[in-house]
C-alpha cells in the first residue's frame, strides 16, 4: 500500500467517525446536540432507573378461574343442575400458578352425566376429574396454562410500555428477560427519569377500573354491613371499602353487585380536569359500544347509586341523576400530577396481574450530573497527563502517539454510536484498559525503534523493524484480551458484557491507530525528509 | 531520552524479598477475608436495599441508626460516605417480599424525621420537573404552558447541577435561574418546602438476583481466564499460560484482600475493575514472555533464568513507562472520579501496581521453575534412569536453576 492509499483510508475512517458522532450539523449548537444524542451514556452515569419486575402470573390464573366459576354457575343454573359449592384454591406464588384448581362439591348422582358433558363441552381448556361420587375437581390443561402465562406476561409488557409512553419517557426500553426460567421477568430501563418514585408507583398500579351498581350502603364497618344482611352476603354481591381522604370518618363500606357495568377496558380516553370547585379529577370517555351499555344502565337506574371502583377501592359512589352516555369522572385527586397519573394508567389499560419489583437501580439526576462532571474532569486530567508525558518523553514521536490515542478514542465512541450502544461505568473500565493498552502499543513500538537505532540501523529500517517486531507482541496481547472478552460477552451479564464490548472495540481500533496510522505518520514524515539524520523519539 | 539505558538489574536474583512480600500480602488478605467470612459483597451481590442520601447539614448518624434500626428487621447499616454530608443507608435482606417494605420504611422514617411539616407542600429537593410545572400552574403564574415546562426543567437542572448537587437550602437561590422572577420565587415558596436531604441513588436487589449475578460474574471471569490460558498455551507453550494465570490470580487475590482489609465492598463495578486489572496484568506478562520467546531464538548461550532476566531488563523501559502512564489515568480517576467511581478506581490503582510487579516477580520465577521441571523431566527421559534416580535428578536440576 503506498502512502496515498494509506492517507485515503485514514481520511475515510476519520470522516466516517465524525459523521457517526456529529452527523451533518449546520451549526455549532446542532453539532453539540448531535454529539449528545449519539454518544449515549448509561443509566449509571447520567441518571435514571433500571427495574426488574416480576409479573405475578398466578393472579391471572386466579382471575381466569373466577371467570370460569362464574360461567359454570350460570350454565349449571340454566341447565338445572344443582350443586353445593364451587370454589377455587388460592395459589400464592408464581411457581404454583399452575396448581390452580376449581373444586365442585355436591353434584347429585342423577345429574352426573349432564354435569360432565356440560363441563367437557363448554370448558375444553380444563380437565374435569372426579374426587368422589358427588365431588369433582377441575384443573387447567398444561397447554392452556402455558398460553395463559405467555399472554399474561405479554399483556403486562404492553401495558407497561403504554404507561411509560404516556409519561413521555421516549428513550425507555421494556423487554422480557431472556432466560427461559425467568420468563415472567421484565426489564425496564428508563434513562433520565427525574422522579423515579412516581414512575414506579405508576407502573405498579393495577388500574382496574369498574363502574358497578350499588346494592346497599354506605356502612360504617364490614360488621355493620354483614349484620344488616343476616351475616351472609346476598348472592352475587361483594363488600368494598371506601377510604375517604383527609376526612376524619376514615372508611366506609358499600355492598356492590359482583359484576361491573363498565370496566377499564371500555375506557377510550382519559385526561386530568377540574371540577366546579377547582378540585382536580380525572375525566374519562367510553368507547361507543360501552357508551350504549352505560346509557341504557343509567337510564334504568336513575336515583340509584353507582360506585366507581379503582383497584378494589370505592373512589366515589354518586347518585345517578339522569342518563349518561359516554363520560365519567374520578374525583379526589390531590393535585394535577395525581390526576394526570391516573389518566395515564387508565388510558394504558389495566395490568392482568400484580407486579413485584425484584431489582431497582436508580441513580438520581443530581448524582448523574455529578458523575458526568467528575468523569469528564478525571478523564481529561488522566489523558492530559498521559499526553504531556508522552510529548515530553518521545518529543516528535509523541505527537504520533497522541494523535493515535485521540483517534482511538474517537473511533471507539463512533463505533459505539453506530451500534447504538451506551457507555456505562463498566464500559469506562473498558476504555481505561483500552487507553492503557494503546499507550502500551506506542511505547512498545517506540522503545523497539530506539533499540534498533542503538543497534546502528538506518532510520527507515529501524522504524520498519521496530514496528514489525512490536507488532507481534501487540497482536499477542490484543488477541489474548479479545479471547477473554469473548468469554465475558457470552457468559457475563449486563455490566460485564458492557465491559467486554467496549474493550473489544477499543482494541480493534487500537490495532488500526497504533500500528497502521502511527506507521503511516512516520512514513509521511520520512517521505518529506528523506535525509533525516536524527529521529526525534 | 531514556529512563534506563541498557539496564542490567538482577531481578530474579533478588526475587526472594519480593516473593515473601507477595506471600505476606496474600496471607494478610486471606486472613482478613476468612475472618470476615468472605469478601464484603455489595448490595448487588447479596440482595438488599441501599439508599444513598445527601444532607444539607452534618447528618445525625446515631439518630438515623437508632431510628431505622428500631423499625426495620435485620441489621441496618448507616455509613457516612466520602464527600460532603453523604450517608449510605443499607440493609441486607433475605427475601424478595421484604424489599419494597424496607424501602418504604426507610423513606417514611426519613420523611418523618426530616420531611416537610406543611402537608400541602411538596418537597422541592425530591421533586421532578413535572411536579414543579404543575405546582406553578396551580399558582396561576402568568406564563404559557410551554414556558412553564421549560422553566421547571431549568429549575430542576439548576438544583441538580454542581455545587448544589440536588440540594437547595433556600428557595431564594432559584432567582439565579434564567427567567425566574421574584413573583415566581414567591409562587414556589407557596407550593414547596425544602427537606434538608435529597436522594442520590437507590439500589434494591433481590437476593435471588444477587446470587445469580455473583455466580455469573465469577463464572464469566474464570472462563475468560481459562480462555487466555488456552490461547497463551497455543501461542507460546503451556507453562507460559500457567505462569501468566498464576500471576493474574495473585493480583486478584491481593486486590480482593486489600478490599477486605480496607472494608470496601465488592460490587458489580468493582468486578469490572477486577476484569480490567486481569486484562492489564495479562498484557504486561505477555509483553515480557514475548521478549523471552524472541530471545530464545537469538540468544542460545545463556541459561534460561539469565535469559528471562535479560528479557525483563530489555522490557524495563516500556514496563515503567506504560505502567506509569496508565497509573496516571487511574490515579486521576481515583482523585477526581467522585463517590460512584471510588471503589472502582481503588481496585485499578492497586491492580496496576500489583499487575506490573507480578509480571516480573511472580510470572517470571514461576515460568523458570516450570521450565526447570520440564527440563529435568526431559533429561531423565534421555538418561532413562531407574525411577528412584529420577527424583534425585529432578531435585538437583531444580537446585541448579536456583
Amino acid at each position: 500500500m503506498n502512502l496515498k492509499t494509506k492517507a485515503l483510508v485514514i481520511l475515510a475512517v476519520v470522516v466516517a467517525c465524525l459523521y457517526g458522532l456529529y452527523g451533518l450539523p449546520t451549526s455549532a449548537e446542532e453539532a453539540r446536540q448531535n454529539f449528545r444524542q449519539n454518544v449515549r451514556l448509561g443509566l449509571d452515569l447520567r441518571g435514571g432507573s433500571h427495574l426488574v419486575l416480576q409479573v405475578q402470573v398466578q393472579d391471572a390464573f386466579k382471575a381466569e378461574a373466577d371467570l370460569i366459576i362464574d360461567r359454570l354457575k350460570q350454565d349449571l343454573a340454566s341447565e338445572g343442575v344443582n350443586y353445593d359449592s364451587i370454589e377455587r384454591n388460592d395459589p400464592q406464588t408464581l411457581d404454583d400458578a399452575e396448581s390452580i384448581q376449581i373444586n365442585i362439591q355436591g353434584v347429585p348422582l342423577d345429574a352426573t352425566s349432564s354435569f360432565r358433558s356440560l363441563v367437557s363441552d363448554r370448558f375444553p381448556n380444563w380437565v374435569l376429574a372426579p374426587v368422589s361420587s358427588t365431588d369433582y375437581k377441575m384443573n387447567i390443561r398444561p397447554t392452556e396454562a402455558l398460553a395463559l402465562r405467555r399472554d399474561t406476561v405479554e399483556r403486562s409488557i404492553r401495558t407497561i410500555e403504554n404507561r411509560i409512553n404516556g409519561l413521555g419517557l421516549t428513550e425507555s426500553t421494556v423487554q422480557q428477560r431472556g432466560r427461559s426460567d425467568a420468563e415472567s421477568e421484565v426489564l425496564v430501563q428508563m434513562p433520565g427519569v427525574d422522579d423515579p418514585a412516581r414512575v414506579k408507583a405508576i407502573l405498579q398500579t393495577a388500574a382496574m377500573l369498574e363502574l358497578t351498581e350499588v346494592n346497599d350502603g354506605p356502612f360504617m364497618s364490614r360488621q355493620e354491613a354483614l349484620a344488616k344482611h343476616g351475616g351472609v352476603l346476598p348472592l352475587n354481591t361483594r363488600l368494598v371499602r371506601q377510604v375517604v381522604r383527609g376526612a376524619d370518618q376514615g372508611e366506609s363500606w358499600w355492598l356492590l353487585t359482583r359484576s361491573a357495568v363498565i370496566t377499564g377496558r371500555d375506557v377510550r380516553n382519559a385526561r386530568p380536569g377540574r371540577d366546579e370547585f377547582g378540585k382536580w379529577e380525572t375525566d374519562f370517555t367510553l368507547s361507543q359500544e360501552a357508551a350504549q351499555r352505560f346509557g341504557r344502565f343509567t337510564e334504568a337506574n336513575i336515583g340509584n347509586r353507582l360506585a366507581i371502583v379503582l383497584d378494589g377501592q370505592v373512589r366515589s359512589a354518586p347518585t345517578i341523576q339522569g342518563r349518561s352516555d359516554d363520560s365519567g369522572r374520578i374525583t379526589g385527586a390531590a393535585n394535577e400530577q395525581e390526576a394526570a397519573d391516573l389518566s395515564i394508567v387508565l388510558k394504558a389499560g389495566s395490568l392482568p396481574a400484580g407486579i413485584d419489583y425484584l431489582e431497582e437501580r436508580t441513580v438520581g439526576p443530581s448524582l448523574g450530573a455529578d458523575s458526568i462532571r467528575q468523569g469528564f474532569i478525571s478523564g481529561l486530567a488522566g489523558v492530559g497527563a498521559v499526553i504531556l508525558v508522552m510529548l515530553w518523553y518521545y518529543r516528535k514521536a509523541g505527537i504520533n502517539a497522541t494523535l493515535a490515542l485521540v483517534f482511538n478514542a474517537v473511533i471507539l465512541l463512533a463505533v459505539l454510536s453506530y451500534f447504538d450502544a451506551v457507555l456505562t461505568l463498566p464500559g469506562i473500565a473498558g476504555v481505561i484498559l483500552t487507553i492503557g493498552m494503546a499507550v502500551d502499543s506506542n511505547v512498545l513500538i517506540f522503545e523497539r525503534i530506539k533499540e534498533e537505532l542503538r543497534a546502528g540501523k538506518a532510520i527507515p529500517a529501524a522504524i520498519d523493524t521496530g514496528f514489525g517486531k512490536a507488532f507481534l507482541t501487540i497482536i499477542d496481547t490484543h488477541v489474548t484480551t479479545v479471547v477473554a472478552c469473548a468469554f465475558l460477552f457470552i457468559f457475563g451479564t449486563g455490566p460485564v458484557k458492557g465491559f467486554a464490548i467496549t474493550l473489544t472495540i477499543g482494541l480493534a481500533a487500537n490495532l488500526f491507530t497504533a500500528v497502521f496510522v502511527s506507521k503511516s505518520l512516520f512514513d509521511f514524515d520520512l517521505s518529506r525528509h528523506p535525509r533525516l539524520e536524527r529521529l526525534s523519539i | 531520552m531514556e529512563l534506563f539505558s541498557n539496564p542490567k538489574f538482577d531481578f530474579l536474583g533478588k526475587k526472594w524479598p519480593f516473593v515473601i512480600a507477595s506471600l505476606a500480602l496474600i496471607i494478610a488478605g486471606v486472613v482478613s477475608l476468612v475472618s470476615k467470612g468472605g469478601p464484603m459483597y455489595g448490595i448487588d451481590f447479596k440482595g438488599g436495599v441501599l439508599i444513598s442520601l445527601r444532607f444539607a447539614e452534618v447528618p445525625p448518624l446515631d439518630e438515623l441508626r437508632s431510628m431505622l434500626g428500631s423499625r426495620i428487621d435485620g441489621e441496618v447499616s448507616v455509613q457516612e460516605a466520602i464527600g460532603e454530608n453523604e450517608v449510605m443507608v443499607s440493609t441486607e435482606l433475605q427475601s424478595e417480599e421484604q424489599l419494597a417494605e424496607a424501602r418504604r420504611l426507610m423513606m417514611d422514617t426519613l420523611n418523618e424525621r426530616f420531611g416537610n411539616a406543611g402537608a400541602n407542600q411538596a418537597d422541592f429537593n425530591n421533586a421532578g420537573a413535572e411536579l414543579i410545572a404543575s405546582t406553578l400552574r396551580e399558582r396561576n403564574v402568568a406564563l404559557s404552558d410551554d414556558e412553564i415546562d421549560s422553566l421547571a426543567g431549568r429549575m430542576r437542572e439548576f438544583r441538580d447541577s454542581s455545587p448544589r448537587s440536588g440540594l437547595l437550602t433556600s428557595l431564594d437561590e432559584l432567582s439565579e435561574v434564567e427567567g425566574v422572577t421574584p413573583e415566581i420565587v414567591s409562587a414556589m415558596k407557596q407550593g414547596f418546602s425544602l427537606a434538608p436531604f435529597s436522594i442520590r441513588s437507590v439500589e434494591i436487589v433481590g437476593p435471588k438476583i444477587g446470587e445469580e449475578l455473583r455466580q455469573q460474574a465469577i463464572m464469566a471471569t474464570l472462563l475468560a481466564i481459562g480462555g487466555m490460558l488456552v490461547y497463551i498455551a497455543f501461542r507460546f507453550e503451556w507453562i507460559y499460560g500457567v505462569a501468566a494465570v498464576v500471576a493474574v490470580f495473585h493480583d486478584t487475590l491481593i486486590t480482593l484482600g486489600l478490599f477486605s482489609m480496607t472494608d470496601r465492598e465488592v460490587s458489580l463495578t468493582v468486578v469490572a475493575a477486577l476484569l480490567t486489572l486481569v486484562g492489564y496484568s495479562m498484557n504486561d506478562t505477555i509483553v515480557v514472555f514475548d521478549r523471552i520467546r524472541e530471545n530464545l531464538k537469538v540468544v542460545r548461550r545463556e541459561s534460561f533464568p539469565a535469559l528471562v532476566n535479560l528479557s525483563i531488563n530489555q522490557c524495563l523501559n516500556r514496563t515503567v513507562l506504560t505502567s506509569g502512564l496508565t497509573f496516571l489515568t487511574v490515579l486521576a480517576l481515583f482523585l477526581f472520579g467522585g463517590q460512584v467511581l471510588n471503589g472502582f478506581a481503588f481496585a485499578l490503582v492497586v491492580g496496576i501496581l500489583v499487575g506490573t510487579y507480578s509480571s516480573v516477580f511472580v510470572a517470571s520465577p514461576i515460568l523458570i521453575a516450570l521450565q526447570g521441571v520440564l527440563e529435568s523431566r526431559k533429561k531423565s527421559r534421555v538418561v532413562s534412569a531407574a525411577p528412584a534416580k529420577k527424583a534425585a535428578i529432578r531435585k538437583s536440576s531444580a537446585k541448579a536453576v536456583r
